[in-house]
C-alpha cells in the first residue's frame, strides 16, 4: 500500500515527462531541421557574398554592399513576417510559402549576410604577401583563392562562425511566431495546458545540449587547425 | 638573346613617382646586384619585372617575349593575363618576408605550384621538392610548417619553392634583410650556388659582401633611377657618382 504510493508518487512526473516529451522531441527535430538547413546553405552563399564584396566588379560589390547592409540592419523577426505574411502581397512575385520553407529561406538569406561579413573579414585578414607570392608562381587569382586564402580564412573564422552557430540555435525559436511548431512552441503549449513550468525547464535544457555539441564540434575544429601557427 | 629586356619603365604610386625611365638588360647567367638608398624604388623595379606593379610607361621583354609594350606615346601595354602569367613563369621571386604558406608543411609549400600550376603529378612534383631540399640542406624538415623553422630556413624554403617551378631567372628582393646576421650566411651560401650553377639573377641586397663576391654587375639606384652601374670592383674602389659614393660611405 505505502509502496504503491510512493510508486505512484514517482510515476507521476515519468508518465507526465513521456507523455510531453513526444511533442517536444517533435519540436527539436524541426528545429534541427532549420538549423541544418539553415547552415548547409547560408555558409556558401555567404562565402559567395564574401567573394562577390571584395570583387572589383563594383556593381557586384555595391550590390552584396546594400544586400548585407539590408539584412543585417532590420530585425530577423521583421524578415521573417515579410516572406511569411507579406510575400502573397507582392504584385507578380506574390508567392505564398509553407511555414517551414518560408522559415528556411529567411534564415538562409539573413544568416548569408552575417557570413559574408565575417568571411569577408576572414579574407581580408590574410597578409597581402600570401597573394603575391602565389602570383609569383604563377598561380591565378581563383587558384590562390581555393588553395591558399580560403584555407587560412577557415581557421581565422572559426571563432566567429562557432558564435554564430550557436547565435543561429537560439534564433531557430523566432519562427514560433510564424506558428511553425518548433522546440518552443512544443514548451509554451503544453505549459499553457498543463499549468506547469517543467515543459520550459525541458526546453532549455534541449537548446544547452545543442550549444553544447557545437561549442564541442568547434572546439575540436579549433584544435584540428591549431596545427600550424 | 637576353634574358630580360626593361626599356623606360616608368612608375608612379598616385602622386608619387617612383620609378623615373629605368632601363636594363640581363644577360643570361648574370648575377645581378641591385644597391641603393631605402626608398630608391629598387622593390618596385624588381616588382614591375614580374608583373606585381603595374608599370605606366617603358617596355619589359622576357627571354624574346615581349609582356608590356610601349605605344608611341612611351605608355606601356600589357599583353593578356593569360600571357603575362606564362610568361612571368620563367621568373621566380623571393621576398624580404618569406611569404610561406603557413597552412602547408614545408613539402607542401614547394610541390603546391608545380601541382596546381603545371598540373604536375604529385609523385614527380614530390621528387623535384625533395631534390631541391637536399639541395637547401632542409631534407629534414620536410613536413615541418613554416612556423616551427628559423628565418634563415624559411627563407631557403621559399627559394627551394620558386626553383621548384624551374625559373629561368630568380628575383631577390632583400632576401636576408629580415634575418639575424648568423642566419644571413646560410642564405647567402644557397644563393652563391645558385650563382655558380649560371642562374640568371637579380638581387636587391644590403649584403656588399655578396655584391662585391658573386655578382657579375651591381646597378646603383637613387630617386627612382640607375644612377650608375658597372663591376663590382669598379663601383666599390671607384665609384664615379658623388651620390654613389655618399651610399657607399655611409653602408661600408
Ligand atoms: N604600394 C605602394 N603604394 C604607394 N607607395 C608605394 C608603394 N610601394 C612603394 N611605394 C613608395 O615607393 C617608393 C619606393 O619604394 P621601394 O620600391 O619599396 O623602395 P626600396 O625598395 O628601394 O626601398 C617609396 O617612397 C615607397 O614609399
Ligand atoms: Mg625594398
Amino acid at each position: 500500500m505505502l509502496y504503491e504510493l510512493y510508486l505512484s508518487k514517482l510515476m507521476g512526473p515519468i508518465l507526465y515527462l513521456s507523455k510531453i516529451m513526444g511533442p517536444m522531441l517533435e519540436g527539436t527535430i524541426v528545429t534541427l531541421q532549420l538549423f541544418f538547413v539553415t547552415i548547409i546553405f547560408s555558409i556558401p552563399l555567404g562565402l559567395t557574398l564574401a567573394l562577390a564584396r571584395i570583387s572589383k566588379f563594383k556593381i557586384l560589390k555595391d550590390f552584396t554592399g546594400v544586400y548585407i547592409w539590408l539584412l543585417r540592419g532590420t530585425p530577423l523577426l521583421l524578415q521573417l513576417f515579410f516572406i511569411y505574411f507579406g510575400l502573397p502581397y507582392i504584385p507578380i512575385v506574390g508567392v505564398t510559402l509553407d511555414r517551414f520553407p518560408a522559415a528556411a529561406i529567411t534564415f538562409i538569406l539573413n544568416y548569408a549576410a552575417y557570413f559574408a561579413e565575417i568571411f569577408r573579414a576572414g579574407i581580408q585578414s590574410i597578409d597581402k604577401g600570401q597573394y603575391e607570392a602565389s602570383k609569383a608562381l604563377g598561380m591565378t587569382y581563383w587558384q590562390t583563392m581555393r588553395r591558399i586564402i580560403l584555407p587560412q580564412m577557415v581557421k581565422r573564422v572559426l571563432p566567429p562562425v562557432s558564435n554564430e552557430t550557436i547565435t543561429l540555435v537560439k534564433d531557430t525559436a523566432l519562427v514560433y511566431a510564424i506558428g511553425l511548431s518548433e522546440l518552443l512552441r512544443a514548451a509554451k503549449v503544453a505549459v499553457q495546458r498543463d499549468f506547469t513550468t517543467v515543459p520550459f525547464m525541458i526546453a532549455a535544457v534541449f537548446y544547452l545540449v545543442m550549444t553544447l555539441v557545437l561549442t564541442w564540434v568547434f572546439k575540436k575544429l579549433e584544435q584540428k587547425y591549431a596545427l600550424y601557427e | 638573346m637576353n634574358m630580360i629586356e626593361a626599356t623606360n619603365i616608368y612608375k608612379k604610386f598616385n602622386q608619387l613617382e617612383v620609378l623615373k625611365g629605368i632601363s636594363l638588360q640581363v644577360k643570361k647567367g648574370e648575377v645581378i646586384a641591385i644597391i641603393g638608398p631605402s626608398g630608391s624604388g629598387k622593390s618596385t623595379f624588381l616588382r614591375c619585372l614580374n608583373h606585381l606593379e603595374i608599370i605606366d610607361k617603358g617596355s619589359i621583354t622576357i627571354e624574346g617575349e615581349m609582356m608590356a609594350k610601349m605605344d608611341s606615346a612611351g605608355n606601356s601595354h600589357y599583353q593578356s593575363p593569360s600571357e603575362v602569367r606564362r610568361i612571368c613563369k620563367k621568373m621566380g621571386m623571393v621576398f624580404q618576408g618569406f611569404n610561406l604558406f603557413p597552412h602547408k608543411t614545408v613539402l607542401g609549400n614547394i610541390i603546391e605550384a608545380p601541382m596546381v600550376v603545371n598540373k604536375m603529378d604529385r609523385r614527380q612534383a614530390v621528387s623535384i621538392a625533395e631534390e631541391l631540399l637536399q639541395k637547401v640542406g632542409l631534407i629534414d624538415k620536410r613536413d615541418s610548417y613554416p612556423s616551427q623553422l628559423s628565418g634563415g630556413q624559411k627563407q631557403r624554403v621559399a627559394i627551394a619553392r620558386a626553383l621548384a617551378m624551374r625559373p629561368d631567372i630568380m628575383l631577390f628582393d632583400e632576401p636576408t634583410s629580415a634575418l639575424d646576421p648568423e642566419l644571413t650566411g646560410e642564405v647567402l651560401k644557397v644563393m652563391k650556388d645558385l650563382a655558380e650553377e649560371h642562374m640568371t639573377m637579380l638581387v636587391v641586397t644590403h649584403e656588399m659582401g655578396f655584391a662585391r663576391g658573386v655578382a657579375n654587375r651591381v646597378i646603383f639606384m637613387d630617386d627612382g633611377k640607375i644612377i650608375e652601374e658597372g663591376e663590382p670592383q669598379e663601383i666599390f674602389s671607384n665609384p664615379s657618382h658623388p651620390r654613389t659614393k655618399a651610399f657607399l660611405n655611409q653602408i661600408l
